[in-house]
């Protein structure tokens, strides 16, 4: 009964810091029509739908029931899951094993947030251990800047470097006209934005936004009915490993490079750099397009700085990485990871217009979120 | 449509939660309350020491059953200073900046302990220090990691 499948229709709404003007379920309807439309589906076509988002932003915690309008899942099988910033890759991974069951043939996927509605930090305060994280961890800011000072100590790695990873994405973001930040910034600015958490500064770190993202799923045949050039599901890996904060080894990032082994060994992939055609990396601050590049394997420990400032990671480079502008530029959470898979697909559809990398054949979407943990997809122009 | 009045609807109500420590996590406090002193638990399996002390092993899914007094000195393994403005779901206010959010790996403990510094100078701090637990007097401690104030460099 287990099938192939592929993404056929992508949707998302334009992102903004905030959007005062629709209340989530109306934001959610939103890139659920735009995605049907993407398809040219009609709601009737959909067989199950998955929704998600980190509840306590918005402190809704019966979001599936609650969204029903948004979602049109009205009368259809309907799962909630939520898992983090990683909730966006999930619910993609979700979407492909139900469809690869057999069980379902097109599934709707759908992730937003509405970061506006709360203090985002606080929020994310409230996913750590209550009695022995929480109150001294900071939210994701210091979470993530706790990471950079282990790693630039290690390998004498610069804030300018970091700085050249937000220099890149906020370029390429200039070109998608769904991203919330869409003007480009100097290495300098970045070093003159305030610090916020010693090492990261303002412009280091991703915004947050208010948006949402939906994706469809369907089976081998209709895909290739539907869609001219269905983005295929070649792989996907997911790595969890612990769950206090204070028990993450901030040396290594274990589950990119779990993750990643898992994903090129199926594939047979020996030169990542070389055999992959672009990333959608999610990348929440500047340091992570260094460190956790290291970890999927493009270049060894210390030496991706190399990489960043000789262009190979821009649009027109070897690999291009983040041609959407990435996290850096638009972080509406709870869709941030399904964009991420959403632009991997528009890659090898060849439909991501102004930010299209020429040629696609293998696009690698990740997620990140949790204590450290990583969801990565690999879509490609031919099933596996 | 003709321009509405966009309106929002504020919530700021508190609901209080109990959060059940376990056995382990409630040894692990009351020594620290009672004593000032820090205790882990051995996994008989891999042989990690771990704090706070837990049921389980989660790579092993083994009890680590052998309580070990762990010193009141360590190392800095990583840390941030943490200088912008949020609200802390502990207190519904903004938490006090700047302070230095540390990770710390006490001597004879393989996995380390979230908490402060006192010292918010970036120049200062450095991966590596030595760092010593600076406790609250006994007749202010309560049973939770506040209790230790936080750490103070030692080198």
């Amino acid at each position: 009964m287990a099938q192939r499948v592929a993404i056929i229709g992508f949707g998302q709404t334009r992102h903004r810091s905030r959007r005062d003007d629709v209340n989530g379920v109306e934001l959610i309807q939103e890139a659920v029509r735009a995605a049907l439309e993407d398809a040219d589906l009609t709601l009737d076509q959909i067989d199950a739908m998955i929704i998600g988002n980190m509840d306590h932003f918005e402190g809704v915690n019966y979001v599936d029931t609650w969204s029903v309008d948004g979602t049109g899942a009205y009368m259809k099988p309907l799962l909630k899951l939520t898992t983090g910033g990683t909730t966006g890759t999930t619910l993609g991974i979700a979407g492909y094993h139900f469809v690869a069951s057999g069980l379902f043939d097109t599934v709707l996927v759908v992730g937003w947030e509405k970061n506006s509605e709360s203090d985002t930090t606080g929020a994310i305060i409230t996913c750590s251990d209550p009695i022995f994280d929480r109150f001294s961890f900071s939210g994701a800011l210091p979470g993530l800047a706790v990471e950079a000072s282990a790693y630039m100590k290690a390998y004498g790695i610069t804030q300018e470097d970091a700085a050249r990873v937000t220099v890149r994405d906020r370029r390429h973001g200039a070109n998608n006209p769904y991203a919330h930040l869409r003007t480009p910034v100097t290495v300098e600015e970045v070093m003159n934005s305030p610090m916020l958490s010693w090492p990261v500064k303002l412009l280091d770190i991703c915004p947050r936004t208010d948006g949402a993202a939906a994706v469809i799923f369907a089976g081998e045949r209709k895909a290739r009915r539907l869609a001219p050039q269905p983005a295929w599901v070649i792989a996907t890996s997911v790595r969890h490993d612990y769950a206090y904060f204070h028990d993450i080894d901030y040396t290594r990032m274990h589950t990119i490079e779990g993750a990643a082994k898992e994903l090129y060994q199926y594939v047979g992939i020996k030169e990542p750099l070389k055999e992959l055609d672009v990333i959608e990396l999610y990348q929440p601050y500047s340091f992570a397009g260094l460190k956790w590049i290291e970890a999927l394997g493009l270049c060894p420990p210390g030496e991706s700085p190399r990489l960043l400032w000789d262009g190979v990671t821009d649009m027109g480079g070897e690999l291009p990485i983040n041609p959407s502008g990435g996290v850096i530029c638009t972080n509406c959470i709870g869709a941030t990871g399904l964009l991420r898979i959403g632009e991997a697909a528009l890659q090898v559809m060849g439909r991501a217009e102004g930010r299209q990398v020429p040629n696609v054949n293998l696009a690698l979407a990740t997620g990140f979120g949790g204590a450290f943990w990583s969801d990565m997809m690999l879509l490609g122009r031919r099933p596996w | 449509m003709k321009k509405t009045e966009l309106l929002f609807l504020k919530e700021d109500v508190d609901i209080p939660y109990n959060w059940a420590a376990g056995r382990y996590g409630s040894l692990f406090l009351t020594r620290l309350r009672d004593e000032g002193k820090f205790i882990g638990n051995r996994c008989p399996s891999c042989g990690k020491v771990y704090l706070p002390p837990r049921v389980v092993c989660g790579p092993c899914f083994t009890p680590p059953e052998e309580i070990v007094e762990l010193g009141d000195t360590g190392t800095l393994v990583s840390y941030s200073v943490v200088n912008y403005p949020f609200i802390d779901p502990e207190t519904g206010s903004r938490r006090p900046i700047p302070y230095t959010l540390g990770y710390i790996r006490l001597d004879g403990c393989d996995t380390y302990l979230s908490h402060f510094v006192d010292e918010t100078d970036p120049a200062k701090l450095t991966p590596g220090l030595r760092v010593k637990a600076v406790f609250r007097p006994r007749e202010e401690r309560t049973g939770r990691l506040q209790d230790v104030l936080h750490f103070k460099i030692v080198d």
